[in-house]
């Protein structure tokens, strides 16, 4: 193994030796290195197979825009597939491996795809995969799907934390080259808060990779000189690693910093963020995110060696790698010539320089042949380049041996931020290049995105528009100079398009990344995809993970030339986020296993807990379901049990988690009057009420009850599900339709521990805590005030209302008291045999009391359609609901209606969501009557009871029905009856 | 879509913290308006390309409900009201 590593390198520490592996071989690299460095360094040019002919690939770029390099790196939870190998920086022990190969990389059985080239042209998946249809489940699909993608994702949890944050600044600078470098000290000095934001591992740009002195310094003194003084600015801020990957509205810009992806694991601080993502709401922003060499599209442009020209040289000058031992640079400006000097300063052979342009008007004065008026038509060689093949002007072939290729098509200014918020931009004749958008609002596009080249000119246009920017916020600036450089009038280079070599042999590509090749771009014209949006889709150009940085304008171009338009006629496609791929880990934040959404526990969570509840998550809620007790090993024995404790002595519940509304102010009755459908001007003070409300399209939109606690002041109860919702829409009816209402709202969801007091005993047991007298008489149902308890220690609320239908009460007290108060329920009612129950309890014994919840009221119901129709008020004027609860199809009689229903035979079992048919119909749409909407076991009746929705459903008391289980494909006859299987007379609730 | 909402009661806020309802449509019609004024009114929403004025309520902070006008093409937002506005200035 040759070593391509020669001296010099600005970023390379030679004193830290790192080891890594590439497909399980031992390597070692430099720290500084990024993967690719490391891997060129160790001479290793074929580092993966493409996506569609699997054909061997090399290292193109030294940055963002790779479209070949792609690895997966990292082990376990850590490893993340598609890292681009020049953005992935080498630390010790990394482990990286090729992807879309197999059995390995330099033999790949898929690369029999490339004799099925012809097959697998443009639109190739619309055509091939038409027909037999039945083949597309069975064959096509998976064969689509094991070709698709590129690197497999890890199935282990990543170990590593992540984080969101937000910054605010006066001026985002984005790229920190010469440009942004210049923007940045400019604003600094003048005192604005600067934010300076580089996806690279060091700040510096095309100063890295800048070989001739710069002023009279080496480049690398004249940056760390810059650097150094804008550390010392306490007002700028040095983001590297960081990537701005988009711009969003209001001057909100979205990036991710890569905080401690570059380390090894050993060195992981697991207190701190792996990636961070980024929100920067900036007043003014400078975009300095310079321009990406194009690759020419000739044959052969894909092969392992070939090179973009300014890649080479930052491999030379900031990694200290040779690309080669003897180089070629096809190229069509004079910017790429700069890459010979590096190369021989280095005592690299250049062999060639073949330029398109028959006078290059150049200042060249090294030793490398220049073959002017020429092209490259082909490359050779099996895994990486060993000859190019020249076609002279004169149309004579010459073969030159090489093993490197240096190629330059231009400059595509990276205009992508200037662009995501729907600016288009501009074709230049002059650049031969899209500029950003002419509006930039807020932005100052500078430096090589606005056309610019070399550090001189870059780090002068980036004083000037710091300075620009400095004034929209009313600062002064100064824009900063580099000490010694002279700026020279601008030269103006003469390049000459060159979209592809008409003369290619072989596949000659355009997309690297999906294999997309030029004639594909023909046809995909020729069968009248000639749009640009159309071609990109048709042919899958610029659709890969890099987006299409390297190939989108040479596909322009192409589709340009063919046509005979500019290229500006053409047009771009759409520029979206993210600029560069953003893992998922970043995006998700913390909001990751228990921390992905909030917890919520009741005041009494911990008294539960005490008492063996089981919970169960609603919403964001965690409610006690159940109590099991010694000797309780199915969840129906405590639920049963917890019942009958009920029903025959007393039992205590947790509600807490139902919503808390507390309505206040001179209007407070007259607003609920006319949020309920049911009268509440006239509830009396310490007197609850059962309300209904509705939507405004007349459906039942909640329930729960109202208490009047005193004069304009009343306290909401709403169901656990829509206690927010109900709050909203309670928010909208005050400010927005009624705002003349004196009413004020507050939630009091969390102030309170409320828990249910209920059987037979209950009055006794409360008693004993409660100071006020609470008997039949002196607080009868529906009663609810305020209560002295513990001889006057605590202040609390008691409403006499009942979900089981026995005899009960609501206690609330303060939530910091919760616990001690439900302790001291539980004490004052051993001697009665006083017993927890949880929710599911509360939901059999509801249904077997024939109570709605929203299992019934689920949106599609009316008040009448549950029995309640005579609570709608007749009477008042208005209330919300009230016109369209009476259209015609809201009070149709035959409407599926609440009723009761239970099997013919009590052993016999049905299911909620079962349908029900009238006997002997068959099953059928238009045979349906309604369906069942809550079912359970009542242990005081002993056999299943249910609450259904069924067409004429109250005048059909008795009727013997069919209960449909379409799911378990099981028929079971039931009776509907009245809803109310315990205590229809209400005896037990006002006893 | 705005990125950032000027709350008039609390300051520039980000977009998170709101929760939207949708277009300001037609008044609630009185309680003896026909039929078809309460259909309009709960039913018919336009879809504009261009100014559009919606119910945003500031949810994650002062819980008031506000009128935001913005341009459904540009992205522009141009006005944020304090929603008990509107009838106010309907009402003169």
């Amino acid at each position: 193994m040759t070593s391509f590593r020669i001296e010099g390198g600005t970023l390379i520490d030679r004193s830290d030796v790192r080891r890594f592996t590439f497909n399980g071989e031992a390597l070692s690299g430099i720290g500084g290195d990024t993967v690719a460095s490391a891997l060129l360094a160790n001479g290793k040019q074929l580092v993966g197979r493409s996506f569609k002919y699997h054909r061997p690939r090399g290292i193109l770029t030294a940055g963002a825009a790779e479209p070949n390099a792609l690895l997966t790196i990292g082990r376990d939870g850590r490893r993340d597939p598609n890292t681009r190998a020049t953005m992935a920086e080498l630390y010790d022990g990394l482990e990286a491996r090729s992807q879309n190969c197999w059995p390995n990389v330099s033999f790949d059985i898929g690369a029999a795809n490339g004799l099925l080239g012809p097959l697998l042209g443009a639109g190739f998946y619309y055509k091939t995969f038409m027909w037999p249809a039945a083949f597309w489940e069975k064959v096509y699909e998976p064969l689509i799907r094991k070709a698709a993608g590129l690197g497999r994702a890890s199935y282990d949890p990543d170990p590593g934390y992540y984080e969101k944050c937000w910054a605010h600044c006066d001026l985002l600078v984005i790229g920190a080259g010469p440009t942004g470098l210049a923007a940045a000290l400019t604003a600094g000095r003048a005192g604005a808060r600067v934010i300076i934001a580089d996806e690279g591992a060091q700040p510096g740009g095309g100063f890295l990779a800048e070989g001739s002195p710069v002023g009279g310094k080496p480049a690398d003194t004249v940056l760390a000189d810059i650097i150094g003084e804008l550390h010392a600015l306490p007002n700028v801020e040095i983001r590297k690693r960081t990537t701005v990957f988009a711009a969003y509205d209001d001057q909100v810009f979205g990036a991710v910093e890569r905080v401690q992806k570059h380390l090894p694991e050993n060195e992981i601080n697991p207190h701190r963020a792996m990636e961070r993502l980024w929100r920067i709401v900036a007043r003014q922003v400078v975009l300095a995110t310079g321009a990406e060499e194009r690759p020419i599209v000739f044959g052969g442009n894909d092969r392992p060696g070939v090179m973009m020209a300014g890649a080479m040289r930052t491999y030379l000058n900031a990694y200290g790698v040779a690309p080669g031992k003897r180089v070629a640079l096809f190229a069509n400006n004079s910017q790429a010539y700069q890459t010979a000097v590096d190369l021989e300063a280095r005592g690299i052979e250049v062999a060639a320089i073949i330029d398109p342009r028959t006078c290059p008007n150049i200042n060249y004065a090294g030793k490398a042949r220049l073959i002017a008026g020429a092209m490259v038509r082909d490359t050779a060689g099996r895994r990486a380049i060993k000859s190019i093949t020249v076609r002279h002007d004169d149309g004579s072939d010459e073969v030159i041996a090489v093993d490197a290729l240096g190629v330059s098509g231009g400059y595509s200014p990276i205009v992508h931020l200037a662009c995501h918020r729907g600016g288009k931009p501009v074709w230049s004749d002059a650049h031969i290049g899209f500029m950003p958008p002419e509006k930039t609002d807020g932005m100052t596009p500078c430096g090589a995105v606005a056309g610019k080249a070399g550090i001189a000119a870059c780090f002068a246009a980036g004083g000037v528009a710091a300075v620009k920017a400095l004034a929209e916020l009313g600062v002064m600036g100064e824009a900063a100079s580099l000490p010694g450089v002279e700026q020279t009038a601008e030269t103006v280079d003469h390049i000459q398009p060159v979209w592809r070599v008409a003369s290619s042999k072989g596949k000659a590509f355009v997309d690297f990344q999906n294999d997309v090749a030029a004639s594909d771009i023909t046809l995909a014209m020729r069968e009248g995809y000639d749009h640009v949006e159309l071609a990109k889709r048709y042919t899958t150009n610029g659709m890969a993970t890099d987006q299409g940085k390297t190939s989108n304008v040479n596909a322009i171009g192409i589709l340009a030339e063919n046509k005979r338009v500019s290229p500006g006629e053409i047009g771009t496609t759409t520029f979206r986020p993210f600029y560069t791929p953003v893992c998922f880990g970043a995006l998700v934040g913390a909001s990751k296993g228990m921390d992905f959404q909030p917890v919520r526990k009741s005041p009494l969570h911990g008294w539960a807990e005490r008492h063996g509840a089981k919970f169960v998550e609603t919403g964001l809620w965690y409610r006690s379901s159940w109590f099991p007790k010694d000797g309780e090993t199915f969840w129906r024995d405590s639920v049963d049990r917890e019942v009958n404790t009920v029903r025959t002595k007393v039992g205590i519940c947790d509600v807490s988690t139902l919503g808390k509304i507390e309505v206040f102010g001179t209007d407070a009755a007259e607003f609920l009057n006319r949020v309920y459908c049911n009268a509440f001007l006239k509830l009396p003070v310490g007197k609850a009420r059962y309300g209904i409300m509705l939507r405004e399209d007349g459906f039942v939109y909640d329930d729960g009850t109202t208490s009047c606690l005193g004069e304009n002041h009343y306290f909401m109860t709403t169901t656990t599900a829509l206690a927010a919702g109900v709050l909203t829409h309670l928010e909208f009816c005050a400010q927005v339709l009624w705002p003349e209402l004196d009413v004020r709202l507050a939630s009091a969801t969390d102030q309170w521990a409320q828990m249910a007091v209920a059987g037979p005993r209950s009055r006794e047991v409360l008693s004993k805590i409660i100071d006020d007298d609470i008997s039949n008489e002196a607080f009868p149902f529906l009663a609810a005030r305020e209560v002295s308890m513990f001889g006057g220690r605590l202040k609390g609320r008691l409403f006499r209302i009942s979900f089981s239908g026995e005899l009960a009460y609501e206690i609330a007290v303060p939530a910091g008291y919760g616990e001690s108060v439900a302790d001291a329920v539980m004490i004052a009612g051993e001697e009665f045999g006083i017993a927890p129950y949880g929710t599911e309890a509360l939901g059999v014994m509801r249904i077997e009391k024939g109570h709605v919840t929203h299992a019934e009221i689920n949106g599609t119901v009316t008040p009448a359609d549950l029995g309640m129709g005579r609570m709608v008020s007749a009477k008042k004027d208005d209330f919300i609901g009230r016109v369209m609860n009476l259209r015609e199809g809201l009070v149709d009689p035959s409407r599926p209606s609440l009723v009761g229903i239970k099997p013919k035979s009590p052993s016999d079992k049905f299911a909620t969501g079962s349908h029900i048919l009238n006997p002997g119909d068959d099953v059928s749409l238009a045979n349906d009557q309604g369906y069942v909407t809550s079912m359970c076991h009542s242990p005081t009746l002993g056999h299943p009871v249910g609450l259904a929705l069924v067409k004429n459903g109250p005048k059909r008391h008795g009727e013997e029905v069919v209960i449909w289980n379409g799911l378990a494909g099981t028929t079971v006859t039931g009776i509907l009856c009245d809803p109310a299987f315990v205590d229809p007379e209400n005896e037990k609730l006002h006893a | 879509m705005s990125s950032l909402v000027k709350c008039p009661h609390c300051g520039l806020r980000p977009r998170e913290e709101f929760t939207i309802r949708g277009e300001v449509a037609a008044p609630r019609p009185s309680a003896g308006a026909d039929e078809a004024t309460w259909f309009d009114h709960v039913y018919l929403r336009d879809n504009p390309r261009g100014e559009h004025r919606e119910y945003w309520h500031h949810a994650g902070g002062c819980r008031r409900w506000l009128v935001l006008s913005r341009n459904t093409l540009t992205h522009e937002t141009s006005d944020v009201v304090d929603a008990s506005t509107l009838k106010t200035e309907g009402a003169r």
